[in-house]
């Protein structure tokens, strides 16, 4: 089959940092964002709820337009990130942008899924002890969370691998900048003679993924073991 | 002392409570549905009482009138339920010092080495509540609400969830509670032994009113 030339390796590496660094920008406000719709009734949630899932109705494409026309040199945010020197457009921080976007639903799918089996009589019983909203929050609801929160991860990351539709609409495919491993086999796939490559990288891509999904499952296993104490 | 004047308004039920309850174990009893999880609902700050007021040693729980209402993670109210209710994710020892995060503020609460020592639960302190016998995690779930340091104990049923010979293990902890802490408790009961065993004083619920008891 060959070895890899540089081109694919840094496609390759790319992909990888821009899908962790999606997992960890959306983290935090997939956990908030979770926690409001399970726990929280106020005004604008059915709004929100329909945001959130949003990008799993719309084509890739349609997504990554949107992006482009909001972030991107001309749009509204993008001039204001320009400003303060961040430029997301055809930059592989945009592509994280666009991964997140994207695997934003299924992250916060799972962590809210999770946070609506934890039991209210618990975190009742906290509040009865002294802890206040936010306390009740960091050590019952969210250590109780925590396998949804994993698997959640997970689901982002291997989503944000894979992403293409609204990376490519947003940020293209520049070899080496913004061009990730499925642009790459989408590219390779185009041209004679690229398809030794585009199995190539495809095998690189099944590799990754059944890595992580595998090291999810021993960790989500442990997790789930410590949290409902079976482990004495 | 608990100062109770209220009246409480859900749908078609209406319940009303003009008395003061004071130190030892005040048992409440009363039919099913005569309002006496309300009533312990209104004490801990899980429902606001449509009407009156509520003072635990002077300090305003809840008043309507001057629109006063401390949350309940404030009021210093130890609530023990059918269920135990322990943190699944935490050991024995870690539940039982739960309260301790919160309860600081200048107010020293009993030490822990007493607490387990009156509820006899030194042996159980490494595992996890899953692998407790009911009893056991019914006596851990006081344990938890004492090291809260409560100035009111709300016993809501404790033992119904336990078998007769489970029942009868637990009431002489319960005893050594009432003799040992001074802390003053209302405990909500079905069972005539129990009041018998423990009460120092009696309040009974029918159909929505709260009254002293002879």
């Amino acid at each position: 089959m060959g070895s890899f030339t540089p081109e694919e390796i840094t496609a390759i590496w790319l992909s990888v940092k821009v899908a962790c660094w999606a997992t960890a920008v959306s983290l935090v406000p997939g956990i908030l964002v979770a926690w409001l719709l399970a726990r929280r009734s106020f005004p604008g949630r059915i709004l929100l709820d329909g945001l959130v899932h949003l990008p799993l109705v719309l084509p890739p494409v349609v997504t990554g337009y949107i992006l482009l026309l909001l972030f991107g040199r001309n749009g509204p945010v993008g001039r204001i990130l320009a400003d303060m020197g961040i430029v997301l457009a055809f930059n592989w921080t945009g592509a994280v942008l666009a991964c997140s976007v994207m695997a934003f639903p299924l992250l916060v799918r799972a962590i809210r899924l999770s946070m609506e089996a934890v039991d209210t009589r618990l975190e009742g019983a906290a509040a009865g002890l002294g802890a206040p909203p936010w306390a009740v929050f960091l050590t019952v609801t969210l250590p109780l969370s925590l396998p949804g929160i994993l698997s959640g991860a997970i689901l982002c990351f291997a989503k944000a691998l894979g992403e293409f539709g609204a990376t490519i609409t947003f940020v293209a495919a520049i070899p080496g900048v913004t061009q990730t491993l499925p642009a790459a086999i989408y590219g390779l796939t185009q041209v004679p003679g690229g398809d030794a490559a585009a199995l190539r990288l495809t095998m690189v891509a099944a590799f990754i993924a059944i890595v992580a999904l595998t090291a999810s499952e021993l960790l989500a296993r442990r997790v789930r073991r410590r949290v409902e104490g079976r482990d004495a | 002392m608990l100062d109770l004047s209220l009246t409480h308004r859900v749908g078609q039920f209406t319940l009303s409570a003009f008395l003061s309850i004071g130190p030892g174990v005040t048992t409440i009893t009363g039919p099913s549905g005569a309002g006496k999880s309300t009533l312990l609902s209104l004490i801990a700050g899980l429902s606001r009482p449509t009407q009156g007021r509520i003072l635990l040693n002077g300090q305003i729980l809840v008043d309507t009138e001057t629109k006063q209402f401390l949350a309940p993670h404030r009021r210093h109210v130890g609530h023990v339920f059918q269920e135990a209710r322990l943190f699944p994710h935490l050991n024995v020892r870690h539940n039982l010092l739960y309260g301790r995060l919160f309860g600081g503020r200048g107010r020293p609460g009993p030490a822990l080495d007493m607490i387990v020592d009156l509820l006899d639960i030194a042996p159980l302190l490494h595992r996890r509540p899953r692998d407790l016998s009911g009893g056991e995690r019914q006596r851990v779930a006081i344990g938890r609400a004492l090291l809260s340091n409560p100035s009111l104990l709300l016993l809501d049923e404790p033992l119904s969830a336990l078998d007769s010979g489970r029942r009868a293990e637990l009431l002489p902890y319960l005893r050594r509670l009432r003799d040992g802490t001074g802390l003053p408790m209302l405990y909500v009961t079905h069972q005539r032994q129990e009041v018998a065993d423990l009460a120092t004083g009696w309040v009974r619920v029918e159909e929505g009113t709260v009254r002293v008891d002879q």
